[in-house]
């Protein structure tokens, strides 16, 4: 096992605890921190330790931070985002629920920070086993005075809530979340104004996602300087992987950023290879809206170079040959999975994850369910794969919020690289018409 | 009809309600619904909506509007349990397909509907995020993960035993 930063703890006894979660080295940073270092001097570490934001844009998280309208005596927010709802994402549920002190440790550094009194962790809806585990958390770190009224003899006072969602995957858009978290429909805003200016109630919100907030612990532990010189070139420090799919070992996985995507594939350490000794046919490596990469384009870059686990290798080549490192969604197709198939679940996920606010997302996300579903049920034509494309192109780029990109990615990405299998669906549809629509291994190779 | 909640439910409404500011009451809105909601059998009359909206000082409107935005609320009638089987991708590929169609067959119902006797709701979603431990399912707040007929039958009988002999 490699570096493990945010890990490191997390199978030992009661770390679930307050108590065990010191006895481990928690909270430590706190005497570091208030008091003694000013907030714009936690920002700094944290612009030092080139943190790229881990929910899936890989925006840096100090410079985001230093967007913060200081300006205002409005009262300034900071909202951690645990929407975690992009399939093939579930690396912020495993720390939240075995090791919740690391978040609120992060909470508060983070809001210290950005000079917040009071700030939310929103949690989707579904994951309400795990804010009564959060709220239990909580409520200890209130009895040992690290939350309330001037924390530690500090002066700085710091309130924290949980607020749950109720099943909706836009809510993990910012705008939408602060819409959602003041009591409405999860409709994303027209930006500007950023939430930095004007977020939640009108005052200025800054949203980090689980992962970031979790990671600012360790860079006030080790310094951000120290932080930086893990990882490779912009791609620093470690990443929590989910890994899941037809592989034999799925899970949470934190990496050092630059391990090849081979070796975790392969490596008993990490996904220990293929299940059932099948062949891998391809990946998605960031989460369910980045593009899907055939098994010799996912392995080697362009150039013939290893592919490696960070945010430039994966998108080298653009999408014509790369993808992202988005949220680290690793989802694994085996040789017998059918590409078809997996993308209608996509766009149908899409489909009804829209808000409907934006026309081409609206229309386009239903348009590209039915057409996959008539595909991949054995009522597609041969034009139909065409106009997917153009369908999926009519909504890139043309909403408010990136839920119409995600829709559009994976679908562009499918036929750019699997084209042969909607031929596949259209050409010989009896084939795929059987009872429970099982994919046949033969309709991974080109069909005249 | 007259909407009663228990004392606790109160009490947990206005725990809620005292984590927002006092003039942005309305924020409270969604984990007050899932209070509510316990409390009503599973889902949200119209009349609890209404109910809800004077709690919060808001108009009817802005609750049915956030209700009928979020999958999570009912607005009509659903069994004791509601089962949530995952769908998409990762769960997909793992064999969530056969996954639905043995609890169809075991249940005699199909997605969407509910069993004569409303004890089981069965329902397909989308990602609940426990995409490495496929095929899943949620009950209520527990998730139910790494799931296989025996895995299956288990969890019918269990929860259906007590309300009926049939499980």
């Amino acid at each position: 096992m490699g570096l493990q930063l945010l890990l490191e703890h997390i199978n030992k006894p009661e770390i679930e605890t307050i108590d065990g979660y010191i006895k481990h080295g928690g909270y430590r940073t706190l005497d570091k921190v208030l008091g003694k270092m000013s907030p714009d001097e936690v920002t700094e570490e944290v612009k030092t330790a080139g943190l790229r934001g881990r929910g899936g844009a890989g925006f840096p998280t100090g410079l985001k931070w230093t967007f913060l309208d200081k300006s205002t005596d409005k009262p300034r927010y900071l909202l951690c985002n645990a929407d975690e709802s992009e399939p093939g994402t579930f690396k912020d549920r495993l720390i939240m629920q075995k090791i919740p002190h690391l978040l609120i440790e992060g909470m508060i550094l983070s809001s210290y920070a950005l000079g917040c009194r009071t700030s939310y962790i929103y949690i989707r809806g579904e994951y309400m086993f795990i804010l009564r585990i959060l709220e239990k958390a909580i409520k200890e770190a209130y009895a040992k005075g690290f939350l309330g009224e001037n924390i530690k003899g500090s002066g700085y006072s710091l309130d924290l809530y949980v607020h749950p969602g109720a099943g909706a995957y836009i809510c993990g858009e910012e705008t939408a979340l602060i819409e959602s978290l003041e009591g409405k429909r999860g409709n994303p805003r027209i930006k500007p104004p950023f939430p930095a200016v004007s977020g939640l109630w009108g005052c200025p919100t800054i949203v980090n996602n689980v992962e970031s907030i979790c990671t600012v612990v360790p860079i006030v532990n080790m310094s951000g300087a120290e932080y930086a010189k893990i990882g490779i070139g912009r791609s620093t420090g470690t990443k929590l992987i989910s890994a899941s799919g037809n592989i034999n070992k799925p899970g949470v996985y934190e990496i050092e950023l630059g391990l090849p995507v081979e070796e975790f594939i392969y490596s008993d350490e990490y996904c220990g290879g293929i299940k059932g000794g099948l062949e891998l046919k391809a990946c998605v490596p960031g989460g369910s809206s980045v593009p899907i990469l055939p098994k010799h384009l996912l392995l080697k870059e362009s150039n013939g170079n290893p592919r490696l686990m960070t945010y430039e290798s994966l998108s080298e080549g653009g999408f014509e040959t790369g993808s992202m490192l988005g949220s680290g969604g690793f989802i694994v197709y085996d040789e017998k999975q059918c590409i078809v198939k997996n993308t209608w679940t996509f766009a149908r996920f899409y489909h009804h994850e829209s808000c409907g606010q934006c026309s081409p997302c609206r229309e386009g996300t239903i348009w590209l369910d039915k057409v996959l579903y008539n595909i991949e049920h054995g009522l597609g034509k041969e034009s139909d794969i065409d106009l997917l494309w153009d369908i999926q192109h009519g909504i890139e780029g043309n909403t408010i919020c990136p839920l119409g990109d995600a829709a559009a990615w994976p679908v562009a990405a499918a036929i750019r690289h699997f084209r042969h299998e909607f031929e596949y669906h259209v050409r010989y549809p009896h084939r795929v018409k059987d009872e429970d629509h099982v994919y046949q291994p033969e309709m991974n190779y080109r069909t005249a | 009809m007259d909407v009663h909640f228990s004392q606790e439910a109160l009490k947990e409404i206005n725990r809620i309600i005292a984590q927002y500011p006092k003039e942005r009451k309305n924020s409270a809105l969604l984990p007050v619904l899932h209070v509510v909601q316990k409390e009503t059998e599973g889902w949200l009359s119209p009349e609890t909506m209404d109910k809800v909206a004077s709690i919060l000082e808001i108009k009817p409107i802005e609750v049915y509007e956030v209700v009928t935005f979020y999958t999570m609320y009912f607005t009509k009638p659903v069994g004791k349990y509601v089962i949530e089987v995952c769908q998409t991708g990762p769960c997909m590929i793992c064999g969530s397909d056969h996954i639905i169609k043995y609890l169809e067959d075991k249940l005699g119902i199909k997605v969407g509907e509910t069993t004569p006797d409303n004890i089981f709701t069965l329902r397909a979603v989308e990602c609940l995020g426990a995409c490495g431990y496929a095929p899943m399912l949620q009950i209520g707040e527990q998730y139910y993960e790494h799931l296989t007929e025996e895995k299956l039958d288990q969890i019918i009988h269990e929860l259906g035993s007590k309300h009926s002999d049939k499980y």
